[in-house]
């Protein structure tokens, strides 16, 4: 069960602004019903200022919390001044929103912003903070933006989406953000093994498999051997015990290549002679 | 009023249970591995509790029963003892369904990343297994087929006695497991004389408490044991054994073997009326329990462009209690593992419930039910932007 606030549960049990508005000056969409959810925001404006807001939403407690709460929020504001709602805003205003259900308060952002620009047309321009943010926002949910996720990468040695996540929040809710944060990923994350050169690689595998691997695989009687090393393709021999292991096989993967991948390239691949 | 319809969850425990457990939790404290009188009274309520089990599984030996903490550590236990023990470099194939409980899936995934090569069977839109794509997944490689008995989202009996059987005529040396957490208390289960070589139960299920769950191991199958330390449970699963717990657990399981009548005809009964009644008056109402072999207490109904966890909230605030698979309730905010693997349609995928009844579900509940559900989903339907396509349902 989420921990949600009064606020949230009063506006989802007693929901505000309800309905279809029949002659709306514009309609905003945002969400899917494969997604699970929709939300449906119709504006009357006039003179430049929003008369009558109603929302329509396909989806849980606090995407209606947050749709309910944006169509109050709206009422008797500008065109400016709505255009300058924030999600997090909308989350501040239902008293905060559980982590994984900030992507309720973009959403309502979202709409919002598709019914200004299908009223504004042309004259929607640019929005004064996305010229102020230095770095992009790559995660809407959790304002994270792309200097946030470099530095997780640089600083915190964050490898995987799910580190960053773990570091950042991002991509915690809806995860839309993930193809964004995966390029940034491969971008960012070291490669230093592009500058060795063959020879380099080879010694530096060798090493590691001389003071790392057979170390480990010693203390079970058995070893490896270099044999060859073609491009990534690591070519061992099996020795001792692991000559006859049954599973050798296994232990070639999970341990000889994680160490190598880990310590000298990731994009090592380790079989057998 | 208290409408507790989400038994598939957890049960309540029978005061029964819970009268047999207290001595055990007061004067009766003595460690079962012991060697004074008081250890043998321990130990030989252990054993009890042993055939108490046995009989619920249909299993005349009782040593072939294991206690364990819970049924994700049974099936922990029999998946990572079976690879363990039988897979070599060669023979290092899996196989399960694309509808298994978490504590199989996930363990599947893991072995997956560790080199195993895994297959996952899907089900047809009613929910039935693909038996014969199962079939053809096993060869000489295989080690493992792991089925679960009852699926705990739709209710979806596997038939996997005959499954073992077939399974076992094309490679004799796969082991099956069987989560049976789902069938145990609820429909007869017989694993004397049957193919299946492991098969997991949890206490909770059924009217014990929390924290008990036991393991059947078919007499003279190897594993490698998941908990290792000293030799109780004859060595498979080391631990002092918890020993209230599982007098509570053989109690309940004596109460499940003769309630089981009771639960095919009256639970039934009730799970029906509910079913039959809230498809009847909720216009947006489809099916999505639609196997014809299920077991009696559970239905999943999904409601079409209407989401899940909204619902659960409406619901809760009138004391009914029920639970989605779907986006959000279980802190995952993906729809449903199961109602995919069956191709539920989106429309209703997001706003599917089960509601899963129990021995004690009263009959005035379930009318109860039937009046206020109606006028939830009517509530919520008004709030949804989909209002074209709930008017040509008819609402």
């Amino acid at each position: 069960m989420w921990e949600y606030s009064d606020k949230v549960k009063e506006h989802f049990k007693n929901p505000k602004n309800v309905g279809e508005i029949e002659n709306a000056d514009c309609i905003g969409e945002a969400g899917a019903l494969s997604c699970g959810d929709k939300l449906k925001l119709y504006l009357k404006i006039e003179n430049n200022v929003i008369k009558d807001a109603k929302f329509q939403t396909f989806g849980c407690g606090s995407a209606v919390a947050a749709s309910s709460v944006l169509t109050e929020m709206l009422i008797g504001k500008t065109v400016e001044e709505a255009k300058k709602i924030t999600n997090k805003q909308i989350a501040d205003e239902l008293d905060g929103l559980p982590p994984e259900k900030m992507h309720c308060s973009v959403m309502g952002r979202e709409a919002l912003e598709d019914a200004l620009k299908n009223y504004l047309g042309e004259d929607w321009g640019e929005l004064e903070d996305d010229k102020e943010t230095e770095s992009p926002i790559i995660c809407h949910c959790f304002q994270v933006s792309e200097k946030d996720i470099i530095d997780a990468i640089e600083n915190k040695n964050a490898k995987t989406l799910d580190d960053i996540t773990k570091l950042t929040s991002a991509a915690l809710a809806c995860g839309r953000c993930k193809e964004n944060i995966e390029k940034i990923l491969k971008k960012y994350t070291k490669k230093d093994p592009a500058a060795l050169s063959p020879v380099q690689k080879i010694i530096k595998i060798n090493n590691v498999v001389e003071t790392v691997i057979n170390p480990e695989l010693n203390k079970d009687f058995g070893g490896i051997e270099l044999v060859d090393v073609q491009n990534n393709n690591v070519i061992v021999k099996l020795t001792g015990h692991c000559s006859t292991c049954n599973n050798a096989k296994l232990t070639l993967k999970n341990f000889v290549e994680t160490k190598l991948k880990e310590l000298v390239d990731d994009q090592l691949i380790v079989s057998e002679e | 009023m208290e409408i507790y319809l989400d038994n598939n969850a957890t049960t309540k425990v029978d005061k029964k249970v819970l009268d047999k457990m207290i001595p055990y939790l007061e004067e009766l404290y003595a460690n079962p591995s012991s060697m004074y009188n008081p250890a043998r009274k321990t130990a030989k309520a252990i054993e009890q509790a042993r055939n108490q089990v046995g009989e619920l599984l249909g299993v005349s030996d009782s040593s072939s029963i294991i206690f364990t903490s819970c049924a994700t550590e049974s099936a922990n236990t029999a998946i990572k003892g079976i690879v363990s023990h039988y897979g070599t470099r060669e023979n290092n194939h899996i196989i399960t369904t694309q509808v298994e409980h978490p504590c199989v899936l996930s363990v599947y995934e893991d072995l997956e990343r560790k080199g195993y090569s895994a297959s996952y069977i899907g089900v047809n839109e009613c929910g039935d297994l693909n038996i014969e794509s199962l079939l053809n997944k096993v060869n000489e490689k295989t080690i493992l087929v792991s089925v679960m008995h009852a699926n705990n989202e739709t209710g979806t009996i596997y038939p996997v006695k005959e499954i073992a059987a077939e399974v076992k005529k094309i490679n004799k040396n796969v082991k099956f497991f069987v989560d049976g957490v789902q069938a145990a208390g609820k429909i007869p289960i017989e694993l004397d004389n049957s193919d299946i070589d492991f098969y997991s139960i949890s206490g909770h299920k059924f009217h014990a408490p929390k924290g008990i769950g036991a393991l059947y191991v078919k007499k003279g199958t190897l594993f490698d044991p998941f908990i290792l330390g000293g030799h109780q449970e004859n060595s498979l699963r080391a631990g002092t054994q918890n020993t209230a717990f599982i007098v509570g657990l053989g109690e309940a399981a004596k109460l499940a073997k003769n309630a089981l009548e009771f639960e095919n005809k009256e639970v039934r009964r009730l799970r029906d009326k509910l079913e039959s009644g809230l498809l009847e008056k909720i216009k947006n109402a489809k099916l999505n329990s639609k196997s014809s072999s299920r077991v009696p207490n559970t239905t999943n109904i999904g409601f079409e462009y209407i989401e899940g966890e909204l619902i659960l909230l409406y619901l809760n605030d009138l004391g009914i209690y029920a639970s989605s698979g779907s986006a959000c309730t279980s802190g995952s905010l993906d729809p449903s593992h199961v109602l995919r693997a069956q191709k539920v349609p989106f429309t209703s995928l997001h706003g599917s419930i089960r509601f899963s009844l129990s021995k004690f579900t009263k009959e005035d509940e379930i009318d109860y039910a039937l009046i206020e559900i109606p006028k939830v989903i009517e509530k919520l339907a008004r709030i949804s932007p989909f209002q074209k396509e709930l008017k040509e349902l008819g609402m």
